[in-house]
């Protein structure tokens, strides 16, 4: 795709007046660095930092029977929450695969918003779309809607900072509307990087106020843009699944270790019969995290050798900043799935050791 | 735009070579290090491996992706830069100092003269 097809954010002037290097994704000009990868991911995991996470998607579903709609459709429970309180989903094929992964607010008894990867928006539209018409209203509000997340310890003092009032003091998982500075929004405390965080959905024509609003709050802390490159690294380090690189089509969510998120006990959904015969038959192969021993960066679709032969497929691999090494997850075989155990990557035309380890690889210190 | 050093050859790979005698110096350029971003990891061939002019003897890794080191001159590689293993990141803050990468041995010297030179270079990456 030239740069002439692709689309801007509403944040694309700031990105530019901040010197970002932007880059092709999901159909977007999107900023992938500011500063530096390394420095930004230290920023977010000791101050905080700010993303345009804008091409992500944004449905509404609206109506009584709303909330029995999206049940239908995920594998988590919507019933589980109280108004106002959110989940992390996925969202299955009949064959228990993955179509997409989800953030979904209970909004009210009556409301619910879906949040879905960009890559993903027009077939998850389509597939949510389709499946809810007649049994309640739904409005893909995508275009319209532009989404900042601010991520570290220091989020709350600036989200505070920016006006935003008892939004500052969101649970997790939990979202409110009201104002940050003086524009309207609706602000979830959610993210990506295994930071506490808040994610903010805004009108695209605010979302350069809200920004500016943000950056300088934070100035006193040395708050700064962060691009996708670091939330890539970010997210590695949490273990926080990335569609397309650790769950696709071809893979289910036993597999990829999320069967948190599956509640075979919660009504019926598409996908639920395949995910009960699956997990009859026990699991062939799982996604572990790896730390590699030897010289390399594993990367997304390297071969994992073990005992020299290959025996799976590395989805997600790069350097770690925090933790000083290079690590990575990849599917293996159930009976080499185990922690300690030594494999190999076939690193171009190298093979490199590594060894698989307990995830996730950082997990923040909570006060 | 960057001013790029008149004593060094460049490649259109975006890598530099500085002949010494009949030892050719290679690194890669500000531009490239700019592009790549934070590098995390040099992989480099054993000294006395042979490499081809414009062919890939090596790789160079930033944080989010792997691109191909290519050869601006054919000969042996005499030396590599050992301090790359354990600070990469001297190809970012150094990349024509202690961030060099190999020293080749030529077999034909005139391959360098073959190169652009820093006007050419800055030419070049206007096209870009």
């Amino acid at each position: 795709m030239d740069d002439a097809t692709l689309r801007k954010t509403p944040l694309h002037a700031e990105h530019e007046r901040l010197g970002a290097k932007l880059v092709p994704f999901a159909g977007f000009h999107m900023p992938v660095r500011y500063e530096g990868v390394v420095a930004e991911h230290h920023a977010v995991r000791q101050r905080a930092g700010i993303f345009d996470v804008s091409h992500m998607g944004e449905l509404l579903l609206e109506g009584d029977r709303a909330l029995d709609a999206i049940n239908t459709l995920i594998t988590n429970d919507i019933f589980k929450l109280v108004d106002g309180q959110a989940l992390y989903t996925v969202c299955c094929n009949a064959q228990g695969t993955i179509l997409d992964d989800l953030i979904v607010y209970r909004l009210s008894a009556t409301k619910v918003l879906v949040v879905c990867n960009a890559s993903n928006v027009a077939k998850i539209s389509k597939h949510i779309g389709e499946r809810v018409s007649g049994i309640c209203d739904f409005r893909d509000l995508s275009d319209e809607t532009a989404l900042l997340a601010l991520q570290g310890p220091m989020a709350e003092a600036t989200l505070r900072g920016a006006g935003a009032g008892a939004l500052a003091d969101l649970k997790f998982f939990h979202a409110g509307e009201g104002e940050v500075a003086g524009y309207a929004c609706r602000v979830g405390r959610t993210g990506y990087t295994g930071e506490d965080g808040f994610e903010i959905f805004c009108a695209n024509e605010d979302a350069p106020g809200i920004f500016r609003a943000l950056l300088e709050s934070g100035d006193g802390y040395n708050v700064v843009p962060v691009g996708l490159g670091a939330r890539d690294t970010l997210r590695l380090e949490a273990k926080l699944s990335l569609y397309g690189n650790d769950i696709d089509e071809t893979t289910n969510p036993i597999e990829a270790g999320l069967s948190w998120v599956v509640k075979l006990d919660a009504g019926d959904f598409i996908g639920r019969d395949a995910l009960v015969a699956i997990k009859e038959q026990g699991l062939k192969r799982k996604l572990v995290g790896f730390e590699m021993t030897g010289r390399g960066i594993a990367r997304h679709g390297y071969p994992v050798l073990y005992e020299g032969e290959e025996v799976g497929v590395v989805t997600s691999g790069s350097p770690a900043p925090t933790l000083d090494k290079n690590i990575g997850l990849a599917y293996v075989p159930k009976k080499i799935a185990k922690i300690g155990k030594e494999i190999d990557i076939q690193v171009r035309r190298k093979v490199v050791r590594a060894k698989i380890v307990k995830t996730p690889f950082y997990r923040r210190q909570k006060p | 735009m960057a001013h790029y050093p008149s004593d060094l050859r460049y490649t259109k790979d975006h890598e530099w070579a500085r002949l010494e005698g009949d030892i050719v110096v290679v690194g890669v350029t500000a531009f490239a290090v700019s592009e790549l971003g934070d590098i995390a990891h040099v992989e480099l061939p054993e000294p006395g491996t042979e490499v081809d002019a414009e062919t890939a003897f090596g790789d160079i890794e930033s944080v989010k992706t792997a691109s191909e080191l290519f050869a601006p001159v054919s000969g042996e590689i005499t030396e590599i830069n050992e301090d790359l293993a354990d600070q990469p990141e001297l190809v970012n803050d150094s990349p024509y100092g202690e961030g060099w990468l190999v020293k080749i041995k030529v077999s034909d010297s005139s391959e360098v003269d073959k190169l652009m030179d820093a006007g050419a270079y800055e030419g070049f990456l206007g096209n870009v």
